[in-house]
């Protein structure tokens, strides 16, 4: 499905600031495999999510999506494959067009944009039937400015456009760190429920070890540019925190200290 | 005074052209273009040639547009392909297309007082001078404004909104904004040449110093329209824009009238702009003045 072979980025090279964010990557993914993806700041988590949706170029290695090299293509060609939802609840929509002029946006990923109207008539049922399986009341909203929503609609319809037309893999990036815990614990239920329905390759980096823990058939973990652990299936299932803990001081020879994952 | 109102509404409907492409970029693309100063005297110049060589003005006003849409590509292509920041890119377009007007008039100023325009084609079939610049200016406007509705209702003009509210969001979506940067600067650039070739061909001459302060009547109009006509939809803050171009001539007519020097008329403009700019400012300030009483 998505094959991570080799690759290396390294911001500001030649720089003080030189940052040596992936070093030598290597992770394959099955199809219908639900990673969650921990480690500490600067781990190269989100580096990782970014090369793949093709934000900036790798420094080496390759990235296969369905046996296809797709590491020298432009971001914008990317999106045919995969579907992305950011930490900033404001990255993932047009915050000044309507709920529907979003959604019927996002019902042309990948596709070149025509003179065809940006959105027909028979497209806004096939929408309010979607967002009333949000349950927040966004349906009888449509013409709304996304503007007006809060951080955690906001993200329901990112995570609603981002899997509309099922993408071969769904990149999701703290998508529920900016939300109150309440309604993180909704959108993360939320992806739970379209991840299985539709059977969504994903990749999820979160910050909190009890959804790490909780979600997915899979989890890895990072440190310094590389995957330390990788664990699946029932091994998976048994893991508790303290087993994570000391996976991680095992794998990375230090403890880890990055307070805001402990306290998850 | 009235016998000054329609001449004015008039002027306010030709340059409205100009205040429709400052709006694209913006507002929509949120790029402030400076391409502007240089393709609003081309358009100027691009039809004075045209119609001193005897084309017709059909014809002039086509050529002003494409050479205009040039402009702006050129523009667009500094500022994605080279990276050059979009404010520094339309500098460097507006400077470079001082040269180009010059050439394309062969001098400063060509005089179009000997030559058939479109608004003499209209006084020849029995209109005065003031009834043909107001039918040319409100058919015009009217159709670009229907022509700019209908094209930013289109995938590729949706495309482009969304680009000026969240590139990166857009980008995930599958659309390259190099290229809807580019094609909205096109669009923009061509309609202020348009303008240009209305305002020099209603002047009777293209001046290559008639862009000077332009981008700031441009901003004029959009802000002092959005003010006072709203932002409700995009349908909506295109009237608004039209009907912005339209009463900034009418403040314009009445402080001359007061007594204001023409001189002073740029000083006045850009104060105004400033202010109005400035607005949310002020407006959050009252704000927070309110909340804390």
């Amino acid at each position: 499905m998505l094959r991570i072979e080799h690759v290396s980025k390294t911001f500001f090279p030649g720089s003080v600031n030189e940052k040596r964010a992936l070093n030598d990557l290597n992770l394959q993914m099955n199809p219908g495999d639900f990673i969650t993806v921990i480690g500490g700041n600067g781990a190269g988590k989100s580096t990782m999510l970014n090369s793949i949706a093709g934000v900036f170029p790798i420094d080496a290695g390759k990235i296969i999506i369905d046996g296809e090299d797709i590491s020298k293509k432009a971001e914008h060609q990317r999106a045919k494959y995969i579907g992305r939802v950011f930490q900033d609840p404001m990255l993932g929509t047009a915050a000044g067009m309507m709920i529907e002029e979003n959604l019927a946006l996002a019902a042309r990923r990948g596709k070149t944009p025509t003179l065809a109207w940006a959105i027909k008539d028979s497209e806004r049922d096939d929408f309010r039937e979607m967002l009333r399986g949000l349950d927040l009341g966004l349906e009888s909203r449509m013409t709304n400015r996304v503007g007006l929503l809060s951080g955690g609609q906001r993200q329901a319809l990112t995570l609603l456009m981002a899997t509309m037309n099922q993408p071969k893999l769904l990149l999701l990036d703290e998508h529920t760190a900016a939300l109150d815990p309440k309604t993180a614990e909704k959108v993360l239920n939320l992806t739970l429920d379209i991840v299985q329905r539709h059977h969504l390759t994903t990749l999820m980096i979160t910050h909190n070890m009890r959804d790490a823990l909780r979600f997915g058939n899979r989890l890895v973990m990072m440190n310094a540019g590389r995957i330390v652990v990788d664990v699946e299936g029932e091994e998976k299932e048994k893991l508790t925190i303290p087993d994570l803990l000391a996976l991680f001081e095992k794998a990375s020879g230090s403890a880890l200290d990055n307070d805001r994952i402990l306290l998850g | 005074m009235f016998d000054l109102l329609l001449p004015t509404v008039s002027q306010g409907l030709l340059w409205s052209m100009l205040a429709l492409g400052v709006f694209l970029t913006f507002r929509v693309l949120d790029i402030a273009d400076l391409t502007v100063e240089g393709s609003f005297p081309l358009g100027a110049a691009v039809a004075a040639a045209c119609l001193v060589k005897g084309g017709n003005p059909f014809t002039a006003i086509v050529l002003a547009a494409i050479a205009g849409g040039l402009a702006g590509v050129i523009t667009g292509l500094l500022h994605t392909k080279l990276k050059i920041p979009a404010l520094l890119a339309g500098i460097l377009t507006m400077i470079a297309l001082y040269s180009v007007n010059l050439r394309v008039m062969g001098k400063a100023n060509l005089s179009l007082l000997r030559v058939d325009t479109v608004f003499t084609y209209l006084r020849n079939m029995g209109l005065d001078n003031n009834m043909s610049i107001f039918t040319v200016g409100i058919i015009s406007t009217v159709l670009f404004v229907l022509a700019i509705y209908w094209f930013f209702g289109t995938e590729i003009g949706a495309a482009i909104r969304a680009t000026g509210f969240n590139p990166q969001m857009i980008r995930a979506q599958g659309v390259d904004t190099n290229h809807t940067i580019i094609f909205g600067l096109l669009l923009s650039n061509a309609l202020v040449a348009i303008s240009g070739a209305f305002i020099g061909q209603s002047n009777g001459f293209a001046d290559v110093g008639m862009g000077v302060g332009t981008i700031v009547i441009g901003l004029a109009s959009v802000i002092i329209g959005e003010v006072l006509f709203g932002t409700r939809s995009f349908k909506n803050s295109l009237i608004s824009v039209v009907l912005g171009s339209v009463v900034y001539r009418i403040v314009i007519a009445v402080v001359l009238q007061m007594g204001m020097p023409p001189n002073d008329l740029k000083l006045f403009t850009a104060v105004l702009v400033a202010l109005a700019l400035a607005l949310p400012l002020f407006q959050n300030k009252i704000n927070k003045r309110k909340v804390a009483e």
